[in-house]
């Protein structure tokens, strides 16, 4: 279980509070209205943002103050998610070992992630000579390499087009659904939360609620969310 | 709070830059322990602090002078060979100081070609030794220095400025006003500085076209006390005036001096609806056939007259070569050990204070870092076994400014685009620099690289202080040879010298570049 324990996140004038919990396993939507701090959230969760207060559980472990890479989470940003200047393989073999000594095994992993992203021939390609959907594959082969309970999405998919973005979504849920990771990932668009998430996290006016059925949410959406879905 | 953890860690910068400062201060330590200050600063002191600020002052100005319509004509002009001029512009950054001296003779030396077109007319013959021939090779290494600075300055101009002016039928004398003059306020101050504080230190063309006790700089002033006299307290007292002189001119410059436009994107250009009249066409033509045969007529001369005497070499040119190759390549490798821990603190600090550690050596002359070595080493060890590796260890410290300015950058750039990606994969450390920092920063390595052997190579300093004849490199070859009126041997090793200079910076450029990907 993922707590957020009267968490109080902050970047200059803007803060941002949380305090609730999200189950093992559950694909959670976090959507708002732009700048309310989705993307606060989801650094302050992967430890890019230092909280201002309040705590951070994974099960028992309290990782408040634990390095990114320490932390039992993969991430994947808008952009930058694969160092341009090494091969598919590299990149992804540095989701196993940072200093990239692999071992046989470690190889193996790596071709296992990319056949079941489909990019098994892309192996010594380097990320330029790829396409924007295999890109994000590659990344995603990486998440799974990484092997974390927890997966943060903020929107790495924004800037494919919409055909593109369903596929790697599906692929994500399927991943995720694979590996019983606990998902949580930002988007605007209501048909991303129908197409894959369990919960939905509101992020408005300063507080991100807790999460809440989506499905339910979204049939009977309370005022503030209403607004926001028009 | 959590702790920010980067991927780059400082100390081994922090090591670095110390190393750094404190090679410099035991520098200081060694010239402290022997300078005299009692024995006061005597005539031969004050004609060379005067001779050295007279040709510095000279020079900037001349320099600064000359850059103001070459560059204005550069900046506005389209014509075939227009980017190689400007290339040819940088080339200065890598040209032997020797080597240029031997160009700059063949063409105004007194059996020169500017003397025999000159003898066609009835004109009696100059002499370029002495005070002239001093300021005359330094405007021909700061002329195109300041030339690539204005020329920045002009090309910062928005393009949109240009329109208007023309929009508005602006005449040239309120293009001047408006547009031009500001520009040269702002930058010509900075730009003369510079040129000021670089010919404050200069050695290897005092040596070669100075000298006696008339054109004799405070940098030649020490090498003659040492060499000559061996009178380590008045070398050491006359290192302390350099050190006041020329790193007090340079602390205060620092606050005016420009960046040195050492990359590319001068080539850049921009379309221009004025200065259209005949006489302006005119004579921007003759401005920049002027400022283009200036340059490369010391060019052709090393090539031609080289080639002529490349068979004259005596076998001792190529060992000596060996020798100098042997410098530059422990310059580089020095450097870069020095230079990227260095880079890597830097870029993680938000403020570049870091920098000014670099710019020790700018302020530091070569010949003062020597003496004040050699008066530390020569109780406990022979000096003289030293004289490679110490010139290389020099040479390194002298390129260091050049090396931060092209590496912070785009490090501060890879650390900051790569920041989240890095550290939500625990890539730091040693395993930061070999996936993420060395490769992203290939091309600037090499062009750091390329620029510290070149400089190096062609180094013309602190081996003279300390080399004895089995020692030398091949700058201090090539002046030997000419000291003995050797010239066309001299001109065969100048040509030489010149291919590795160059052959040196291109490898490493190159190098770097060499399958660089996106």
């Amino acid at each position: 279980m993922l707590k957020l324990e009267d968490v109080v996140m902050s970047q200059g004038n803007f803060a941002l509070k949380a305090d609730f919990s999200v189950e093992p396993g559950r694909k959670t939507a976090v959507i708002g209205p732009s700048g309310a701090g989705k993307s606060t959230l989801l650094g302050a969760i992967g430890g890019f943002l230092p909280l201002r207060g309040g705590k951070l559980w994974w099960q028992k472990r309290n990782i408040t103050h634990a390095a990114p890479g320490e932390r039992p989470i993969a991430m994947l940003f808008q952009d930058n998610n694969l160092f341009p200047h090494l091969s598919i393989a590299r990149n992804i073999g540095l989701g196993i070992r940072p200093d990239l000594k692999l071992s046989a095994s470690d190889q193996d992993r790596i071709g296992k992630a990319l056949e079941r992203v489909g990019l098994r021939e892309m192996v010594d390609r380097k990320p330029g000579e790829l396409s924007g959907g295999q890109q994000s594959r590659a990344a995603l082969a990486r998440v799974l390499v990484q092997n974390r309970p927890v997966i943060l999405l903020d929107e790495p998919f924004a800037a494919l087009g919409p055909a593109l973005r369903h596929e790697m979504l599906d692929l994500v849920h399927d991943l995720s659904n694979e590996t019983g990771a606990t998902l949580l990932m930002v988007t605007h668009d209501p048909q991303d939360v129908r197409r894959i998430a369990d919960d939905v996290i509101f992020v408005e006016g300063g507080r991100a609620e807790a999460p809440q059925p989506a499905a339910a949410l979204l049939e009977n959406p309370p005022p503030a969310l209403r607004a926001y879905l028009g | 709070m959590a702790q920010r953890a980067q991927p780059v860690i400082g100390t081994t910068g922090i090591v670095a830059g110390g190393f750094v400062v404190v090679a410099v201060l035991l520098s200081f330590l060694g010239i402290g322990l022997r300078a005299e200050v009692g024995r006061g600063i005597g005539p031969a002191e004050w004609a060379a602090i005067r001779f050295t600020v007279v040709q510095a002052l000279l020079s900037a100005l001349i320099s600064v002078l000359c850059a103001i319509p070459l560059a204005r004509a550069l900046a506005r002009r389209r014509f075939i060979g227009r980017g190689f001029l400007i290339t040819l512009l940088g080339a200065p950054f890598i040209l032997p100081v020797i080597v240029a001296v031997l160009g700059l003779l063949t063409v105004f030396g007194r059996s020169g070609w500017a003397n025999a077109a000159l003898g066609y007319f009835g004109v009696p013959p100059l002499s370029i030794y002495g005070l002239h021939g001093v300021v005359l090779a330094h405007v021909f290494f700061n002329l195109p220095l300041a030339t690539r600075l204005l020329l920045q300055g002009w090309q910062s101009i928005p393009a949109e400025r240009f329109r208007l002016a023309a929009q508005l039928n602006l005449p040239p004398r309120m293009i001047r006003r408006t547009l031009e003059y500001p520009l040269l306020v702002q930058i010509v101050p900075g730009a003369a500085a510079l040129v000021f504080v670089i010919c404050l230190t200069s050695f290897a063309v005092a040596l070669t076209l100075g000298g006696g006790p008339r054109a004799t700089t405070i940098e030649l002033a020490i090498y003659q006390a040492f060499r000559f006299d061996f009178d380590l307290a008045r070398a050491a007292l006359l290192s302390l005036i350099q050190l006041f002189l020329a790193g007090g001119a340079a602390l205060i410059a620092l606050w005016i001096i420009p960046n040195f436009p050492l990359g590319a994107g001068l080539d850049r250009t921009l379309q221009r609806w004025d200065a259209r009249s005949g006489l302006q066409q005119v004579l921007d033509a003759i401005v920049i056939a002027l400022g283009s045969a200036f340059l490369l007529l010391p060019l052709l001369a090393i090539v031609l007259a080289g080639l002529q005497g490349l068979p004259e070499m005596p076998a001792v040119v190529w060992k000596t070569a060996g020798n100098s190759l042997g410098v530059a390549v422990l310059s580089i490798l020095t450097l870069l050990i020095i230079a990227l821990p260095m880079a890597g603190w830097i870029s993680t600090r938000r403020a570049g204070g870091a920098e000014a550690i670099g710019l020790i050596g700018l302020s530091a002359s070569p010949l003062m870092i020597g003496t004040g070595w050699f008066i530390l080493i020569n109780p406990i060890a022979d000096p003289v076994p030293l004289a490679l590796p110490v010139t290389a260890l020099i040479n390194a410290m002298m390129a260091l400014p050049f090396a931060l300015r092209i590496l912070v950058p785009p490090m501060r750039d890879t650390l900051v685009t790569f920041d989240r990606l890095s550290r939500s994969l625990g890539l730091r450390g040693w395993s930061a620099w070999r996936w993420l920092v060395l490769p992203r920063l290939r091309a600037q390595i090499g062009f750091a690289a390329g620029l510290t052997g070149a400089l190096s190579v062609g180094d013309l300093g602190v081996i003279a202080l300390f080399a004895d004849p089995d020692r030398a490199t091949l700058p201090l070859q090539m002046y030997r040879l000419m000291g003995a009126y050797r010239t066309e041997a001299a001109a065969g090793a100048a040509l030489l010298l010149l291919a590795m200079a160059l052959g040196l910076f291109w490898l490493c450029d190159k190098g770097g570049r060499w399958r660089a990907e996106a």
